[in-house]
């Protein structure tokens, strides 16, 4: 199989950016068509939104008279509530729409539901989705809207990656050169699919670990897919979390789904918390200051021990803020395209 | 007044079943093949004929699908036997073997009349039923194989699912033997594909789509290879997509048992690397264009070792023929989530376009892809179909003239076919059927074909 030179990363039509050149980005549904440098910025632009959040009064104008719709098939707290505020401390009109009580239970299509907000004049639609692709899918088909992926299927959480981007490179002052664990279910995890693209775009190294049953066969067999200087290709695979965590800047735990042992991918939970369990004593073998982090919600005493959890080595809870300032930072991002693809006035403020 | 014959000067003429490779002029006179190869000369040419220039074509028998769907009954909003066969005729078929997953199921002789008597009223090819291998394709006890069989069915098959339980398949094979008629089983073990909607690999790691890994068709190839050694049943393998499946047959071939298989002309072509969207794109950076559900197709579309893997062996034979496994689809049933996308690809119109890559790319030699296209499949369904893939004086003129050199951009609008499911749309391909006739009458003809009658 053959795959892009690296420098034609990102290259995709129509949005984002082409030939190098940076243009505003309509649409964020994954973090593999971002440059480093349009991460850089987003994590700067970041930085801003935090500030307005420590704020007496947490208000800007920047999204006055704009729509923000948040589109949820799927159950979530921190994403949905944290879009919400976001859109909400910057005078956005933030509407939410879940599948129960709307016409997705009368069995409406994606597609129609997405064209029926698209005609309502809609400007940021928020999409969480069961099925990997249904951001890109509405992307597609709804060439007035800017759509945000707030998680679709087992494919992408870029906006989950960035924050998780945003917390260390606050705490550790720079990505380049750390050693991130990423461990857990990866097989079914797009958090980790995200985090996969963004850390290793910012010159992280990235160790996927978890049992065999819950890795990406060809991640853990590469078969040649990765050419020479591809920035996936520094990604690497260990099943024993007790050698993969020697040395590591970030120790992150992923949620560990109680039907995994039901459906046959672990022997019992009891032998995972054995080998895979995110523990002070494991972490005791990280570096001195390393970081741990959890994409929520969190099996305490299952993916990751209590203790550690709520200890001080955790940013577990520096996570979920940091999201809410991640989520202003893309809002504003794709505001610019939509003033302009609606004609409106630009929102420099 | 329709013409009595027809004459086409000076196509190259391929006929596999005899070797033939000329060019020359093909007469065709009251549905049969009066002369192939002669020059006629102006003096010979029958009393209303119609004349057709061949320059730069070539004609061969009309092209024998074994495996396609045509929706009727049941799914009339997808596919007819109408619309079916008149996209048939615009590839180049004019021979369809249809595949029983309709509503009701092919698996009693009514259901077989109703459909040879809609195709002789309405159809433009011929078709020919396949009768399901268990009733109601329901996996549990064996159809009334021998009634399918007078009836006028000429495989069985359960294809949309394999048969599964063990038993029951060599109950099938055993069963069939003596009607002389093939099982067609599309292989796919449940346990291991459950869930995937694309093939296992690189691509659905990306994309973050369940995938379906290549040892699903293998493991049950590997079975039902077993099995026909077993019960010396006559086992067809639909559809093989990996290389895998390649080294099973082959094997099973060497040491003689009675196994055939065919091969899509998508898995010869094109790659899973097609959901990422930008059709074959190099990029592997997911964007708007992605999840396009025009690929996904049971089996998925594989990697390019497989790929290679399936044109080589169809070149030298362990594979028998190409069949387009078409699988025409209404827009609502690909304008979702490619989760949520039905499984298929609307193949009849591209399929030679789509070959003509590999002999253009001196994959295999086009009297080679021919024989795929006519001898193969008919072949397979037994001795009683070998007047249909050849061009002998006095045998039925199904006929198809191509220009294989001719490139022109696939807009699924123009396909007769209901399904406009293609990932092929927007492509540019290199081969295109001019006319096709079956038993001597055109059933498709460019409006660009030059002719007089004389």
């Amino acid at each position: 199989m053959s795959l892009s030179h690296p420098a034609a990363f990102g290259a995709y039509s129509g949005t984002g950016h082409a030939n190098g050149e940076t243009k505003p980005r309509q649409h964020v549904l994954d973090l593999d068509d971002f440059l480093p440098s349009e991460i850089a910025s987003v994590l700067e632009n970041t930085r801003a939104m935090k500030e307005v959040l420590k704020r007496d009064i947490k208000k800007v104008p920047t999204l006055r008279g704009r729509v923000v719709v948040t589109l949820f098939y799927e159950a979530s707290t921190r994403t949905r509530i944290s879009f919400e505020e976001a859109g909400k401390v910057l005078s956005a009109d933030v509407i939410n729409m879940g599948g129960s009580g709307s016409s997705v239970e009368k069995g409406e299509s994606l597609l129609n539901t997405g064209l029926t907000l698209q005609a309502m004049g809609v400007d940021i639609l928020v999409v969480r989705h069961p099925h990997a692709g249904a951001p890109n899918f509405l992307a597609r088909h709804l060439p007035k809207v800017s759509i945000i992926n707030a998680g679709d299927g087992l494919h992408a959480h870029p906006t989950q990656a960035l924050l998780d981007l945003f917390t260390v490179q606050e705490k550790l002052g720079s990505l380049a050169g750390l050693k991130i664990v990423i461990v857990g279910d990866v097989l079914h995890s797009r958090v980790a699919r995200s985090a996969m693209w963004g850390f290793a775009k910012m010159g992280a190294k990235v160790t996927l670990c978890g049992p065999g049953t819950l890795l990406p066969l060809d991640l853990l067999r590469p078969n040649g897919h990765l050419p020479e200087g591809h920035c996936l290709a520094s990604v690497k695979v260990d099943t024993s979390l007790d050698r993969a965590i020697e040395g590591a800047d970030v120790v992150m735990a992923l949620r560990l789904q109680s039907e995994r042992q039901d459906s046959g991918f672990l022997p019992s939970m009891r032998e995972y918390i054995r080998r895979w369990q995110v523990t002070e004593s494991r972490v005791a073998s990280a570096k001195p200051n390393a970081l741990v982090m959890h994409p929520g919600p969190m099996n305490e005493g299952i993916e990751i021990s209590s203790g550690l959890a709520h200890g001080d080595s955790s940013v577990i809870e520096e996570q979920v803020a940091n999201g809410v300032a991640v989520r202003m930072a893309l809002l504003y991002q794709v505001s610019t395209v939509v003033s302009q693809a609606s004609g409106r006035l630009s929102i420099e403020q | 007044m329709t013409p009595q014959s027809i004459l086409i000067k000076g196509p190259r003429i391929i006929d596999a079943s005899q070797g033939l490779d000329v060019v020359g002029d093909l007469l065709v006179k009251d549905g049969k093949i009066l002369s192939v190869g002669n020059l006629i000369a102006p003096a010979d040419i029958p009393e209303n004929c119609r004349v057709i220039s061949g320059d730069g074509l070539v004609a061969c028998a009309g092209f024998i699908d074994l495996h396609c769907h045509l929706r009727e009954p049941g799914f009339e909003y997808k596919e007819t036997i109408a619309t079916g066969t008149q996209a048939a005729a615009r590839g180049g078929f004019t021979s369809l073997c249809c595949m029983p997953n309709t509503d009701p199921a092919i698996d009693n002789a009514a259901v077989v009349e109703f459909i040879k008597r809609r195709a002789a009223d309405q159809g433009v090819v011929r078709v020919f039923p396949i009768g399901c291998v268990t009733k109601e394709r329901k996996g549990k006890t064996l159809a009334e194989m021998e009634e399918l069989a007078s009836a006028g069915v000429v495989a069985f098959s359960d294809d949309g699912d394999p048969v599964y339980d063990d038993n029951l398949m060599r109950l099938a094979l055993a069963y069939s033997q003596d009607l002389g008629l093939p099982i067609i089983n599309h292989c796919q073990e449940h346990s291991l594909s459950r869930g995937g909607v694309m093939a296992e690999g690189w691509v659905a790691t990306l994309l973050g789509l369940p995938g379906i890994p290549a040892a699903a068709e293998e493991a049950m190839i590997a079975r039902d290879i077993a099995l026909a050694e077993l019960t010396g049943g006559r086992l067809h393998v639909a559809h093989l997509s990996t290389s895998g499946s390649v080294a099973l047959v082959r094997q099973a071939k060497e040491r003689g048992i009675p196994v055939t298989a065919e091969v899509c002309p998508h898995h010869l072509t094109i790659t899973d690397q097609w959901a990422l969207g930008g059709k074959d794109s190099k990029n592997d950076v997911a964007g708007p264009l992605s999840f396009d559900t025009s690929t996904k197709v049971y089996p998925p579309l594989r990697s390019q070792h497989d790929v290679e893997a399936l044109v080589d062996a169809l070149a030298e034979g362990v594979i028998d023929c190409v069949a387009t496994d078409h699988a025409p689809h209404d827009l609502a049933s690909k304008q979702v989530t490619y989760q949520d996308a039905s499984f298929g690809i609307s193949v009849l119109e591209t399929a030679l376009g789509s070959l003509m890559q590999l002999v253009h790319q001196d994959r295999i030699s086009l009297s080679t892809l021919i024989e795929r296209l006519t001898v193969g499949p008919a072949r397979i369904l037994g001795p009683n179909f070998a007047e249909l893939p050849t061009l002998k004086e006095g045998t039925p003129a199904d006929v198809v003239l191509f220009d294989p050199n001719r490139e022109w951009r696939v807009d699924p609008r123009e396909f007769a076919s209901k399904g406009k499911n293609t990932p092929l749309e927007g492509t540019t391909l290199k081969g295109r059927v001019v006319a096709t006739m079956v038993a001597g009458e055109i059933v498709f003809q460019e409006s660009a074909l030059t002719e007089q009658v004389s």
